[in-house]
């Protein structure tokens, strides 16, 4: 009797700090979400928040359960205070993290294999926007009511949601126009690009849209084709392209508008980022340690940064002034998306910084009572010195040469 | 003048200068035998010479080019002789300490003074296991497929590079050898596919010379570029062995550590097949140093419990990687990994890829 009593009151305990530790877990997890400034979607299927400030990474998925099956394709905010992201798997699923809990919360079947993977996700006030390679593209209220389904044609490559009226959307692909498509009236696009002109031969120009951004303050659209050119559309003049400029020569994958929206930020097959001016189409200049192709890009709403990520498996981050490389972080899967938060990148949430304070005080201490140690000139230093000394030196003989 | 005379013949390298310098030395004897006491004085003198000089005086501040080029000679042959001093001291000193002799400095290389690579793989990341447990390779390595692998040319092969894919198909297991007949790649794909290949080899020629190299893991990518140099044949070797035999051989791959160079090994080891006949005793090394690769062929023996002979049966080569493409050869839209871009990546000797 006494044997089992204990046994039952070791059990018991042991259950109490699993059920402690889960706890834990937890509260590690949101602390960690918290921290994150930047998400990135896995071709593994494992979404990575990235803290810059600090310098890590942390998985949000169960590392024994993995598959190729959920690739990420795509990820965008769920609501305005980007408290939730909304990733969309090659399975079909369309997933709800919270930033806040550090959990997945939702997760609803929002299309089949059969229709390829997911070219786009957005959300308006209460519904989802889901799109399909195929180009299925689908309206799920969230209260429950009948999903609205639009057919934007075959092949498509990419739909993107207008930030400022956002029941519009643009989508496009190999052999499908730029098309822009106002949800209310969901039966014919409210725009539709038109080919450009034959070219010196009189051939067709084949169409490939691989990305598009609405530009809010100009009503205009600029995409990026894969065969290499950059697109302005002004819907309110004429369905032609009212500028295009090439760069490079391989396909453009992926783009973004930076704060301002004269320029344009595209990446290609081979690793090259550059910044066009759209005012006359010409390269600003070019982002250089991109060593892979560039699948996802994005500007930061504010501040003059860029995010990509790609097949190299890394996460850069770029000034755009002066186009210095700011962070790079190995992230071990090749990527395909990209997402930023938009506040400031260092800042970091201060409940973590408080508890981390008290540990900084008593380093502090540590550091008061330790000595000072005042270095003369390193080594360097003083070759340097010699250095310029004879050159100060050389200087002076040549002088006196010429002047003899 | 005859002092000045003496140095310049020493430094000429050839033989006939070795003859003319012993031919002076003696001279130079004699002379100091008729009149000993002259042929020291000189040299003393220069040495006074050269210590007077100010501190901050250079070389290149003499302005006749033979005076000049004589005193650069003067001054390397002492440097010389300081550190052949220097190193029998050092000996002598390690000699006489014996078994308290601090251990000897390793030698700075630039592969050991290699700038770290983050993406250098962990064996035990389990992320970095579960994405190359399900790449395009896993089928091979789950002992689900056979290589076969086709070899062909650029178009009009000549000389060489006919000789090449020969040898190149005695050694791969399983690998055959077509004639290219003008055909495009992205046309040949398909029908390997439907033949069940599994590599498709492609050696590119350039006047008679085998210069680059595609191989494209088929059905589904990925697809390297390398170049290929430094290229010899079975022929041109010396102390070859006998022709190699039809059995599998082991494949040894050296110094693939980090993510990237994982991904060339990988597609490197399933060109073979996966069980090696071990009587055939034949070892094919991929190794890589600094970047480049290097395959050598081999054939060992044991010839007792400690030493193991091995025999070069060839061909030789050396591999250096331009890019690494996802999907099959699709130079055009096809999406790159990685891509060797000089300007931006070289900017540090010390700095590696694979």
């Amino acid at each position: 009797m006494h044997a089992e009593l204990k046994c039952g009151g070791l059990e018991f305990r042991s259950e109490r700090r699993a059920r402690a530790h889960s706890v834990e877990q937890r509260n590690m997890a949101c602390v960690k979400s918290q921290q994150c400034s930047v998400w990135v979607g896995a071709e593994t299927g494992i979404l990575k928040g990235v803290c810059v400030s600090r310098k890590q990474v942390y998985n949000f998925c169960e590392m024994s359960s993995l598959s190729r099956d959920e690739e990420i394709c795509t990820i965008t905010w769920g609501d305005e205070q980007e408290t939730e992201v909304l990733m969309g798997s090659v399975n079909g699923r369309v997933k709800t993290f919270s930033t806040e809990k550090g959990i997945f919360t939702e997760s609803r079947e929002c299309a089949d294999l059969s229709h390829g993977r997911f070219t786009g996700l957005a959300v308006t006030d209460r519904s989802l926007i889901t799109c399909v390679e195929s180009g299925l593209l689908k309206v799920w209220p969230e209260a429950g009511g009948e999903t609205v389904e639009i057919n934007v044609g075959s092949g498509v490559c990419r739909m993107r949601q207008n930030p400022s009226e956002r029941h519009r959307v643009a989508t496009g692909g190999k052999e499908n126009p730029l098309k822009v498509w106002d949800l209310q009236r969901p039966d014919t696009p409210v725009f539709t690009a038109k080919n450009v002109a034959n070219d010196w031969l009189d051939l067709r120009v084949p169409v490939w849209v691989r990305d598009m951004a609405f530009l809010t303050n100009s009503n205009k659209i600029v995409t990026c084709t894969g065969h290499h050119q950059v697109r302005v559309y002004d819907p309110s003049c004429q369905r032609r392209p009212v500028l295009e400029a090439k760069f490079g020569e391989v396909p453009l994958t992926a783009l973004s508008v930076p704060p301002g929206e004269n320029s344009v930020v595209v990446g290609n097959t081979h690793g090259q980022l550059a910044t066009l001016d759209l005012r006359k189409g010409l390269v600003r200049g070019c982002m250089k340690g991109v060593a892979g192709s560039v699948r996802g890009l994005q500007c930061h709403p504010s501040l003059p940064l860029v995010a990509s990520c790609g097949l190299d498996r890394f996460l850069r981050i770029h000034n755009l002034q002066d186009r210095t490389l700011m962070h790079k972080v190995y992230l071990k899967s090749r990527l395909n998306c990209v997402l930023l938060s938009s506040r400031d990148l260092q800042h970091c949430v201060s409940n973590e910084d408080e508890q981390l304070e008290e540990v900084k005080a008593e380093e502090d201490e540590v550091w008061d009572t330790m000595e000072t140690v005042t270095e003369k000139g390193g080594k360097r230093a003083a070759q340097d010195e010699d250095e310029i000394r004879d050159a100060t030196e050389r200087d002076k003989k040549k002088k006196k040469r010429t002047k003899k | 003048m005859d002092f000045v005379e003496v140095p310049v013949s020493e430094d000429l390298p050839s033989a006939k200068g070795k003859a003319k310098k012993q031919k002076k030395q003696k001279k130079s004897g004699e002379k100091s035998a008729e009149n000993g006491a002259p042929e020291s004085e000189p040299t003393e003198a220069s040495e006074a010479s050269g210590s007077s000089l100010p501190p901050t005086f250079s070389l290149s501040e003499i302005k006749n080019k033979q005076r000049r080029h004589l005193m650069f000679m003067k001054l390397k042959q002492e440097k010389r002789k300081q550190k052949l001093q220097l190193r029998k001291k050092r000996k002598k000193e390690r000699e006489a300490l014996g078994d308290k002799a601090p251990p000897k400095e390793v030698p700075k290389t630039i592969e050991n003074q290699r700038i770290y690579d983050e993406t250098t793989v962990d064996p035990e990341d389990e992320e970095v296991a579960f994405d190359e447990g399900t790449d395009e390779f896993s089928a091979y390595f789950n002992k689900l497929i056979n290589p076969k692998v086709l070899i062909t040319t650029s178009d009009r092969p000549r000389g060489r590079t006919v000789r090449f894919c020969e040898q190149l198909a005695t050694i791969i297991p399983n690998a055959h050898v077509y004639y290219r007949r003008g055909l495009a790649l992205k046309r040949i794909i398909p029908q390997c596919i439907s033949r069940d290949f599994t590599y498709l080899m492609v050696i590119n020629e350039d006047r008679k010379v085998p210069n680059g190299m595609v191989l494209c893991h088929l059905p589904d990518g990925p697809t390297a570029h390398f170049k290929v140099s430094s290229v010899r044949l079975r022929k041109e070797m010396k102390r070859r062995g006998k022709e190699p035999t039809d059995h599998y051989p082991e494949v040894i791959l050296n110094n693939f550590t980090t993510r990237l160079g994982h991904s060339i090994g990988r597609m490197f080891a399933a060109l073979f097949p996966q069980d090696p006949q071990f009587v055939g005793r034949q070892v094919a090394t991929f190794h890589n140093q600094r970047d480049f690769i290097f395959f050598r062929f081999h054939r060992y023996i044991f010839k007792n419990e400690k030493k193991v002979g091995i025999q070069e049966l060839g061909p030789r080569f050396t591999l250096k990687l331009r890019s690494l493409q996802n999907g099959t050869f699709d130079s055009k839209f096809g999406e790159y990994e990685w891509v060797h871009k000089r300007h931006e990546m070289d900017s540090s000797r010390r700095k590696f890829h694979l």
